[in-house]
């Protein structure tokens, strides 16, 4: 068979408003419009949501899983980043 | 369905020892593995496999039931035997996606269930023949899924994981609305009950089977239980299947087909009867009564819509290629 493979698409999804888009699944579309209905029939069956996003899979940029360390690590030692780093006396009551 | 995934699964791995334990380490503390993660090259085959399986399962698994769609009683039952179907049809294609971030493509997935080359569960190859057959089937099939899927939920590979915690979600609907089928059977006239207990009396077996080989023959069990691809071993899953659904069946009236199935007080759970091996490696390597009729309606129904798959692309194809000139001007 001389098919080429039909794209794959990345879901996002809104359980509702307050709520951010968050990633639900893929799916293979040809095309935008039937990215979204299908994200619709595949993902949305019991009103899991209020509003979709779908994105080709090959446009989203990822960070170097190889680089995991170079990228992430410096923040681990910066504990002052944290509220729990700071003396507060007890008597101050909460901040 | 799920732990036949494993039959044949060779975890065979050749990464040094250091490799190898800083990988074990990882799996020990219960940390998740996610797909662009450094993994054993049998950690990714055996997963391939098992979800692949899996999902050429889901999809098969949509035949037997289709088959009752057009002829369903009420329109009730028709409307919930259609979301069901639809269910199982998304439940493919939340599995599939799970295997393809290992690297494998939809294509050829599909391709190695076509040839023949894939699995799917041994369920699969045994024929509805009567409404009852559809109440049994999400009673038991759905019930036994459920007894395996719900352990996968904490499969060690995300993917496999998540998308597990959608289909659980959604199967104790399917296994709800096949007792409520077995009720209004075993509720009915003596035709009705009947047709009940013969469906129950085809179907007891080939789901006890569902849950792959005993322990002891079972024999890449071992390194997926290691590796927390599996929590649990076929045979223990198919002990809580039984001693979950022989209440059932007592409860709605029937006879489970199984004259040495006693309650052992000891153990807490039913000793039952031995299974039928070889109808169970019959069906697995071909020869169950549906086995070549479900390949053939899975291969029909790819080449005959292969002309929509083509006209889709054309289409889009064309369409960014008008909006490229438009851009341009
Ligand atoms: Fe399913
Ligand atoms: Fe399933
Ligand atoms: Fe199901």
């Amino acid at each position: 068979m001389t098919e080429k493979n039909t794209p794959l698409w990345e879901v996002f999804i809104r359980a509702r408003n307050g709520l951010s888009h968050k990633h639900a699944g893929s799916l293979h579309a040809v095309d935008a419009e039937m990215a979204l209905q299908a994200a619709r029939d595949v993902y949305t069956r019991r009103g899991e949501g209020q509003s979709v996003w779908v994105v080709r899979s090959s446009d989203i940029v990822a960070s170097d899983p190889t680089e995991k360390e170079v990228m992430f690590e410096p923040t681990g030692s910066k504990i002052y980043r944290h509220p729990t780093f700071y003396d507060i006396p007890d008597d101050v009551g909460h901040m | 369905m799920y732990s036949q995934g494993l039959i044949g699964a060779d975890g065979t791995t050749h990464e040094d020892e250091e490799f190898l334990t800083a990988f074990q380490a990882r799996i020990d503390a219960e940390l998740k593995i996610e797909p662009n993660d450094p993994m054993p090259a049998g950690y990714r085959k055996t997963l391939v496999r098992q979800i692949a399986q899996h999902a050429h399962s889901e999809i098969v698994g949509m035949l037997p039931e289709g088959n009752w769609i057009t002829r369903a009683p009420t329109l009730r039952r028709k409307a919930a035997l259609l979301a069901k179907v639809q269910d199982e049809g998304g439940h493919g294609l939340y599995l599939y996606s799970a295997a393809e971030t290992l690297g494998v493509s939809r294509e050829e997935l599909v391709d190695q269930l076509l040839s023949g080359k894939a699995k799917y569960s041994s369920i699969f190859n045994y024929p509805t023949q009567t409404w009852a057959d559809i109440g049994t089937i999400g009673w038991l099939v759905d019930g036994a899924a459920i007894m395996n899927q719900i352990p996968l939920c904490r499969c060690s590979f995300g993917p496999y994981a998540r998308a597990m915690i959608r289909v659980c979600k959604e199967e104790s609907f399917h296994q709800r609305q096949g007792y409520e089928i077995m009720l209004t059977l075993c509720r009915g006239s003596d035709e009705q009950k009947a047709m009940a207990q013969d469906a129950l009396n085809r179907w007891w077996w080939p789901s006890l089977m569902m849950f792959g080989p005993h322990d002891a023959e079972s024999t890449h069990s071992d390194q997926s239980m290691a590796w927390k691809i599996k929590r649990f071993t076929n045979d223990e899953l198919r002990q809580k299947f039984i001693d979950a659904t022989v209440p059932q069946a007592e409860f709605l009236g029937l006879t489970v087909p199984d004259p040495e199935l006693k309650w052992n007080e000891d153990k807490g759970g039913y000793d039952h009867g031995e299974i039928d091996w070889n109808e169970f490696w019959s069906v697995v390597k071909g020869n169950g009564i549906c086995n070549r009729a479900r390949l053939k309606a899975r291969r029909m129904a790819h080449d005959d819509n292969a002309w929509v798959r083509e006209a889709a692309l054309a289409y889009a194809e064309k369409a960014s290629v008008r909006e490229t000139a438009v851009a341009a001007q």
